[in-house]
């Protein structure tokens, strides 16, 4: 590995700018990573904070805090929020600060346009939030928005959602640009293709899933935005055009994001567990082939979504054994990391903690989303809170603790302080606790037969929903004390070295913490 | 790395980006024509030009529905529930339908076929659903559908339905005022 770089040697001298024209003009990669991360953190609190609105009403059966009008718009929000504000914005922040380091390149290759992907996502979001206030609300078609509900019967504010999303797609594509130019452009000599970490690996794959899902996305919103307002016929019926085909375009983007939200996490785990097991990662090549079947797979599936919409019996099956088919590729993904953790000499502290139980709780929400794939028991559990159960242990436990793990794992070489070891695992033991209790039960009501989106309830589900949102109040709760840990963390706290993690591999760790302004402005060795 | 491959680079990425949008796009077309070819959805084809035997061996029963769309005023009904008819034999089905506001509207019915995989082998040789229909204050009009229920149905299928919803466009297509119910395409 390369020696430390000291930039101040090479006469090069210049930090950041100084006020907040650093944060507006700025194209450095770590600056860029930093408002990324923190955006993702503040939409991660409000996405929380509409689902706490979400579990209130859903505490006891019957009304009692909000119109079932505002609850739609909540749940739409959170859901639309969480998925292109929080997940999304945090893997690309976790790519800007993380895949230059990691492979040796001075920056992302196109500083310029990084600027400009990040600051279009807070106009998006103000945009999108904004409709809230309007006269009609915001959105209140679920976050799959289908028409003809999120057309024909949409509130006026459904123009800005859909310039919204544009924005949103705009700035993800010029994201997935940048990552593909930095990772096939400007690797170190020496840094080939099968020598890159696995984190950079699932993110060129990402990248090339964005690449290629969210033009489809936009296409889907600007066909919305013809019927709407220029009398084209996509999806009326009486047009000639057919509500279905939303439904199968919006899912051949849907599928594929739903991978886009957890590959990112996949890298990082891999990462992290070969680093507190102190064994390197078994199966490194099984991983990159898996992770590219993947992505393959999940273009061919997206009909799982359409099971009881009408497809003919072939294109059940078809789309029924597809989906199963996803199930082998992750399974070696999972194999693998267990493997890497058989006879390891294993310490946990919080980033492990995070990564092991990612490893069994995404596992447990893969097992939910094969029996979600046979498709006649998904005629009975289809839009019932299984699949509310299904998704949110995906994505939870998947690419929310995946971030976590990350952000516990690098904040050392972020900040130059350790967090606070006592407080991260609180963080960790609460996060664990809260989300089983408000997404277990779930599993339950949805066999029972609650549907999902629905402000009241029978009184046979009573029970489970309470304990669900108390699960969910502590969870939230919880997440406010994160921002608590990491603060403290920027503050101070015992000063890091440049190798905090001592089973820890890769470019990253052989620079100082923290990090300097500059790094790798001469591409180190790599051996 | 020289600037000129980064440059390639993106300008593939960007082209890249522009394929998938018209892909979407594309998607429309491709879903009507799979929809056709494999009576996806239960959509029916267009005209039917061709006429077959009659296989008095079987008989399928066939039901007939009639909905509004929201926000739709119009009576619309079929003169019976069914039929009970043979494997290629043309049959006909009067639907009427009656305006009764005050003024003239113009409206779409759009057929559907269930069970989807008998779509394909339900061909109309006669159907008001192929034009638009117009009806003035208070007009009332008989439509009547031909159909041929294909010999290479599948045996299994003992019993189909035809649906048609019926689509107020009025604002879309305005009536032409002085139309009045002899348009050609709707004959009778
Ligand atoms: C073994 C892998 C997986 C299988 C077999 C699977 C299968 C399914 C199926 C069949 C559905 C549709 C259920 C229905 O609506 O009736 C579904 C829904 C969903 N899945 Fe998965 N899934 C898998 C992994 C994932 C992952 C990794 C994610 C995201 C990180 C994910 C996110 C979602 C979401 C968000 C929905 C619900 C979408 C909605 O209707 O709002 N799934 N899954
Ligand atoms: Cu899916």
């Amino acid at each position: 590995m390369s020696a430390v770089i000291d930039d101040h040697a090479q006469g090069h001298a210049h930090g950041p700018a100084k006020g907040l024209m650093r944060w507006v003009l700025t194209t450095n990669h770590k600056d860029i990573g930093t408002l990324y991360l923190w955006f993702s953190f503040t939409m991660f609190l409000l996405g929380g904070s509409f689902a706490m609105v979400i579990r209130a009403e859903l505490f006891q059966p019957g009304l009692q805090i909000v119109e079932p009008a505002f609850f739609n718009q909540m749940t739409t929000m959170h859901g639309l929020i969480m998925v292109f504000g929080a997940v999304m914005p945090a893997f690309v922040g976790l790519a800007n600060w993380m895949i230059p380091l990691m492979i040796g390149a001075p920056d992302m290759a196109l500083p310029r346009m990084n600027n400009f992907s990040f600051w279009l996502l807070p106009a998006a979001f103000l945009l999108l939030v904004s409709t809230l206030f309007t006269p009609g609300g915001g959105p209140n078609f679920g976050w799959t928005f289908y028409a003809p509900l999120s057309t024909t019967y949409a509130p006026a504010s459904v123009t800005f959602f859909i310039f919204a999303i544009h924005l949103m797609g705009i700035s993800s594509i010029m994201g997935a640009i940048n990552v593909i130019a930095t990772i096939l452009n400007l690797r170190a000599p020496g840094m080939t293709l099968m020598k890159m970490p696995l984190f950079v690996w699932t993110w060129l794959i990402t990248a090339f899933l964005l690449i290629a899902v969210m033009p489809v996305l936009a296409g889907v919103v600007t066909m919305m935005l013809m019927d709407i307002h220029f009398g084209t016929s996509f999806f009326s019926a009486a047009g000639g055009g057919d509500p279905v085909l939303f439904q199968h375009v919006f899912w051949f983007f849907g599928h594929p994001e739903v991978y886009i939200m957890i590959l990112p996490a996949f890298g990082a785990v891999s990462s992290i567990i070969p680093a507190f097991s102190r064994k390197p990662l078994f199966g490194y090549t099984s991983m990159v082939y898996a992770t590219g079947a993947i992505a393959f797979l999940s273009f061919i599936v997206w009909a799982h979504h359409m099971f009881v919409v009408g497809i003919p019996v072939v294109g059940e099956l078809f789309f029924m054994y597809a989906t199963m088919l996803i199930a082998v590729p992750t399974g070696v993904k999972v194999f693998n990391w267990v493997s890497t953790m058989w006879e390891g000499s294993l310490t946990f502290e919080t980033p492990m903690l995070f990564a092991i139980a990612f490893v069994i709780l995404f596992t447990i929400g893969g097992f939910s989303g094969l029996m979600l794939a046979i498709a006649p028991a998904d005629f009975q559990y289809h839009d019932t809170y299984f699949v509310v159960a299904h998704f949110h242990y995906v994505l939870v436990p998947g690419a929310i603790f995946g971030i976590f793990a990350s952000a516990y794992y690098w904040l050392p070489k972020w900040t130059g302080h350790m967090y606070d070891e006592t407080l991260g695992k609180l963080h960790f033991w609460l996060s664990f606790i809260g989300m089983n209790m408000a997404f277990f039960p779930m599993h339950f009501v949805g066999l029972a037969g609650m549907p999902r989106r629905i402000p009241d309830y029978n009184l046979q589900f009573a029970d489970f929903n309470m304990v669900s949102s108390v699960g969910a109040f502590l969870f939230g709760a919880t997440q406010v004390f994160f921002l608590f840990i990491v603060i403290k963390c920027i503050r101070g706290g015992e000063p890091a070295p440049a190798k905090p993690w001592d089973g820890a591999e890769g470019l990253e760790w052989s620079i100082p913490s923290p990090a300097p302004y500059h790094t790798f402005q001469t591409p180190p060795d790599v051996e | 790395m020289n600037g000129l491959s980064l440059k390639r680079l993106v300008l593939r990425l960007l082209m890249l980006t522009v394929v998938m949008f018209a892909f979407g796009f594309a998607l429309v077309p491709l879903y009507d024509v799979m929809c056709k070819a494999f009576g996806i959805n239960g959509k029916t084809g267009g005209q039917y030009e061709g006429s077959q035997l009659a296989d008095t061996t079987r008989s399928v029963r066939v039901q007939f529905m009639s909905t509004n769309a929201s926000d739709m005023v119009w009576d619309f009904y079929a003169s019976d529930d069914q039929l009970q008819v043979n494997p290629g034999a043309v049959n006909q089905m009067i639907f009427i339908a009656h305006n009764p506001t005050d003024r003239p509207m113009s409206a779409q019915a759009i057929p559907s076929i269930t069970p989807a995989e008998a779509a394909a082998y339900f061909h109309k040789t006669e159907c008001f659903c192929f034009t638009q229909q117009v009806l003035q204050p208070g007009e009332r009009i008989e439509m009547p559908v031909r159909f041929i229920v294909d010999r290479d149905l599948p045996t299994g299928v003992k019993h189909l339905t035809l649906a048609y919803t019926l689509f107020d466009i009025t604002a879309r297509h305005p009536p032409v005022a002085q139309a009045s119910a002899g348009d050609p395409g709707r004959a009778r």
